[in-house]
């Protein structure tokens, strides 16, 4: 029978190993797997290559992982933020490397990468800095950048509700990357806030099959990033 | 007082916009365009982090952290929006299908080329967000901004100086002196504030500009 319920977050994450490439989902503290992230941190994997919009606030969840020295390299969208210290400190030092990629590439370099696409051409980012170094193409009467789908080891993303298949729902503007992170893994590990029956979730509302989810880890209330940033938390 | 404020900039900018247009807005004064929708029209406002059909700023003590703006603040979805992931969201952005979006500016060239991402000092910790693709993929890019830098350097310049967001991709510059059309030849003044004079206009703008409309050349 297949059931893709893990035992527990740490059980979801023991097996990242040093140097994996790890997608996490999340736009800001929306959609960010907080649990699965503090389980990272705890399993202690290091020269991580992280895949995220963002590089997290305060010194919990993604900012946390960043401090304790885990990462090598982030490939971002948007590594500054109101309370985001960590990754502007580490950068400057020279000791976390950056990757920026406009939102809409990233996004796209995603789902090129889970559905088995190499590259792309597009016209975003063409005449600017973030094109050098790139092969530029015309099509047509206009000129655009190639651009690599991405890949990685795993992808850490958070839903809403799951059925034991792995069909996934989400909750509003916490949706952003999850749905093409959880295609472009090799092992993609999901929490969700609730399991659903199989049958419950309406085959016409699941966004996110279940072929693209590995394991699921149920965290029934989550943590608010915002809320422990305000409180001065720090994890571990 | 002479010139157009922030929120009379905001409400220029949206008499241009028609319709049922889908509207994508940047963050600061961009985002008071949503305040002066014109009564007889309908716009859907798109959020690139995944939502179509933005509604207000929630009441406080109703924010949910999962309802969010691109620039991470409380919003709401109105009757008849729409969620969706990042791919989708810059399809939409990327493909064409928005046809107007609003952003500030650092700076602008008399070719439209736009600076308004980073400063490119060596010590500043660049973030791009979607501003590249949105330049890039929607139909019609309008730029609100005060006409110069606090320190009163002109910001419509010959040739940007800061690190660019995309070449020759404004249509429309809305200041609070006036608003000017990116052309061909060179940037036109379509319209001067209340007590404004070209001579002013010229003096604070980095590049010669063209006039076309007898209104202009008072």
């Amino acid at each position: 029978m297949i059931d893709k319920r893990a035992e527990s977050a740490a059980a979801a994450v023991a097996d990242v190993r040093h140097g994996a490439t790890i997608m996490i989902g999340g736009f800001g503290e929306a959609g960010s797997p907080i649990e699965l992230i503090h389980a990272l941190i705890d399993a202690g994997p290091r020269h991580l290559t992280v895949i995220s919009n963002n590089t997290g606030s305060g010194r919990v969840g993604l900012a946390a992982l960043i401090a304790r020295g885990q990462v090598r390299k982030m490939i971002c969208s948007y590594p500054r933020s109101a309370n985001s210290m960590v990754f502007p400190e580490l950068h400057r030092r020279g000791e976390i490397e950056l990757e920026l990629v406009p939102q809409g590439t990233l996004a796209e370099r995603i789902r090129c990468g889970g559905a088995g696409i190499p590259a792309f051409y597009t016209a975003t980012a063409v005449g600017t800095v973030l094109a050098q170094g790139k092969e530029l193409r015309r099509f047509d009467d206009s000129e655009y950048v190639m651009e690599r789908g991405l890949r990685a080891d795993f992808s850490l993303v958070k839903a809403d509700r799951a059925d034991r298949y792995g069909n996934l729902v989400y909750r509003r503007t916490a949706r952003n990357f999850g749905p093409i992170m959880c295609t472009a893994a090799t092992t993609t590990i999901v929490q969700v806030r609730e399991m659903a029956e199989v049958g419950a979730i309406d085959p016409e509302h699941v966004v996110t099959p279940g072929i693209f989810v590995d394991r699921i880890v149920v965290i029934p209330e989550p943590q608010q990033e915002s809320v422990l940033v305000k409180e001065g938390r720090c994890y571990p | 007082m002479k010139g157009w404020n922030r929120e009379e900039m905001a409400q220029r900018v949206a008499e241009d916009i028609p319709d049922g247009a889908y509207v994508n807005l940047g963050i600061g004064i961009p985002e008071l365009v949503a305040q002066f929708v014109p009564r007889d029209r309908e716009f859907v406002f798109q959020t690139e982090n995944g939502l179509l059909g933005m509604g207000p700023t929630p009441p406080a003590g109703s924010e949910d952290p999962e309802l969010i703006n691109a620039g991470k603040k409380a919003v709401t979805a109105i009757p008849g929006a729409a969620y969706f992931h990042h791919a989708d969201s810059f399809i939409m952005i990327r493909g064409g299908h928005i046809d107007v979006c609003v952003l500030g500016a650092m700076q602008v060239s008399a070719r439209g080329d736009l600076a308004n991402w980073s400063t490119g000092e060596a010590d500043a910790i660049p973030a791009v967000g979607g501003a590249m693709d949105l330049v890039a993929g929607v139909k019609r890019i309008l730029i609100v901004t005060e006409h110069t830098t606090k320190t009163g350097e002109p910001k419509i310049v010959a040739e940007c100086t800061y690190p660019l967001t995309g070449r020759a991709v404004v249509d429309r510059i809305y200041t609070n002196l006036a608003v000017l059309d990116v052309t061909g030849e060179g940037l036109i003044v379509r319209e001067l504030a209340p007590g404004v004079t070209l001579e002013e206009v010229q003096a604070k703008t980095g590049v010669r500009l063209l006039t076309s409309t007898p209104e202009c050349a008072r």
